[in-house]
């Protein structure tokens, strides 16, 4: 009876043991292809801005991190997988990947913005693009809240299989702005050379309504497994702490000294 | 299993992009059949230069994919500054570039043009002599000739051959949505991308251009009995 007792009592220690994990080291995943966010650096560790959220997260949660390159496709098998505990890798909050993993509250925005010649009076409203051709990625969030919002209002919306081809045929003249993603295009268009003379037309967008959100995006958050809520509500805190002491925007102004990416 | 409910939601968008794909493909045609004929006549000719000349055109256009050809029409003469500044001058003809339609329409008539002369050429090549003879004997110029003998006869010895460049055609012309237009392919990628649904895209826009292979596989066939019946073996 007494060996059965302490069997139990050794389960239960066991199971809880499972159940409230303490998180004093936590493996976190990026990708390193994706710079700013995620980076390689010279000796092939993981760099940038996801990179230094990620370790101030732990470092708030008075928790040791260590870090593991994953490539895109496989991420989230490989989170539940438990090859990791936690992705942060500029992943953005869709209903279809909370399907499947959690995530904690946005660690920053990823608006959208038109892309025009410099100067342009353009806005990214229907009715000020009306008549107009609006070049955007197939398939991607931009398409998906152009071809809600503006289609049916007469803006023509050409899609293009790459983002790049739509930055082309704006440049050629075929197109009266791009659509895009607001932080895509800043560093991969606006900011390039090949992106001389053309800038934002008008406001980013983030969204007015609840549907238009919906339609956009969350923001970008830090993905979990399902059942890790203990570990979601720890980084949740920790992100708010960043977010009060200022350390966010230290390390935000690093990468982004003019934009706060933060968003709303 | 497939899902009828987006295949049936997506009909419009299917139907479109098929009767883009045919107006491509028929324009196209069009052009090269015309533009073939005088090609092929030259390619077979006995004149070196005129048949080196054209041999020259036939190379370029069937060893390269019609791919990069339509990118290089598309957005390869969109890069450069003459075009911009014509566009924006208002100028008719270089407008036309900036036109998708036109680009696609100008690559695939390009590309089938010099499909279409090699295999116009090669029967015209292959005209039994006996026939031309026959002809010089009955005094007819080499024009006369070509009207009444070389090509009529040709012609019709390349309906087969023919055949499979026109199906080929239909199917080439899937690359006409790498450059925005919405074509078959071009509708199926766009109803993929908004349901994330592959199969339901891919394999319905692939039933529709085997449809479309059959019905021209059947004219194909009925112009070989009405128009090859004399080389049919006899039963």
């Amino acid at each position: 009876m007494k060996k059965l007792i302490a069997a139990g009592a050794l389960l239960a220690l066991v199971m809880t043991g499972v159940q409230a994990k303490d998180w004093t080291t936590v493996r976190l995943s990026s990708e390193g292809a994706y710079p700013p966010f995620n980076g390689l650096a010279a000796d092939g560790s993981l760099n940038g801005f996801d990179i230094d959220i990620g370790n101030a997260i732990c470092a708030e949660m008075k928790a040791k991190c260590t870090w593991v390159k994953q490539d895109w496709d496989g991420m989230i098998p490989a989170l539940m997988a438990r090859k990791f505990d936690a992705i942060v890798a500029s992943m953005s909050i869709t209903a279809e990947r909370k399907a499947k993993v959690d995530f904690t509250d946005k660690y920053y925005s990823s608006p959208l913005a038109l892309v025009a010649k410099a100067g342009s009076t353009l806005k990214p409203e229907a009715a000020a693009l009306a008549g107009k051709k609006i070049g955007v990625q197939r398939g991607v969030i931009a398409d998906n809240f152009a071809t809600k919002y503006w289609e049916k209002q007469g803006v023509k919306i050409v899609r293009y299989a790459k983002q790049d081809e739509a930055y082309a045929d704006l440049k050629a003249g075929r197109l009266d702005a791009a659509f895009a993603d607001y932080l895509e295009a800043l560093g991969g268009y606006i900011d390039t050379p090949a992106g001389k003379g053309y800038a934002f037309a008008g406001e980013r967008l983030f969204g007015k309504t609840a549907e238009e959100k919906a339609v956009i995006g969350e923001g970008i958050g830090i993905a979990i497994r399902k059942k890790d809520t203990d570990l979601k509500e720890q980084m949740n805190k920790a992100l708010a702490a960043l977010r009060a002491s200022g350390k966010y925007d230290t390390i935000r102004k690093k990468y982004f000294p003019t934009t706060d990416i933060y968003g709303e | 299993m497939l899902d009828f409910a987006i295949i049936i939601d997506s009909l419009p968008d299917f139907a479109r992009g098929t009767l883009l794909s045919l107006q491509l493909m028929a324009l196209s045609l069009l052009a090269g059949f015309i533009a073939a004929l005088p090609l092929a006549v030259a390619r077979s000719s006995s004149s070196v230069l005129l048949s080196r000349s054209v041999g020259f055109y036939t190379y370029i256009f069937r060893g390269t994919p019609m791919l990069v050809q339509l990118l290089l029409i598309y957005y390869g003469l969109s890069q450069f500054e003459w075009m911009q500044r014509g566009w924006e001058e208002g100028n008719v003809v270089l407008l036309l570039f900036r036109e998708p339609f036109f680009c696609a329409w100008l690559a695939f008539a390009l590309n089938t043009t010099a499909y279409t002369t090699e295999i116009f050429a090669g029967v015209f090549k292959n005209t039994p002599l006996g026939e031309i003879e026959a002809g010089r004997a009955a005094g007819m110029t080499h024009f006369t000739l070509l009207r009444r003998i070389v090509i009529p006869a040709g012609l019709r010895r390349a309906i087969p051959t023919y055949s499979n460049e026109v199906i080929l055609m239909l199917q080439g012309s899937a690359i006409a949505s790498a450059v925005t237009l919405v074509d078959l392919t071009g509708a199926a990628r766009y109803v993929y991308s908004r349901h994330f649904a592959p199969f339901e895209a891919f394999i319905f826009a692939g039933i529709i251009y085997m449809v479309l292979t059959f019905f021209l596989v059947g004219i194909f066939r009925f112009a070989e009995l009405r128009w090859l019946a004399h080389l049919r073996p006899r039963s």
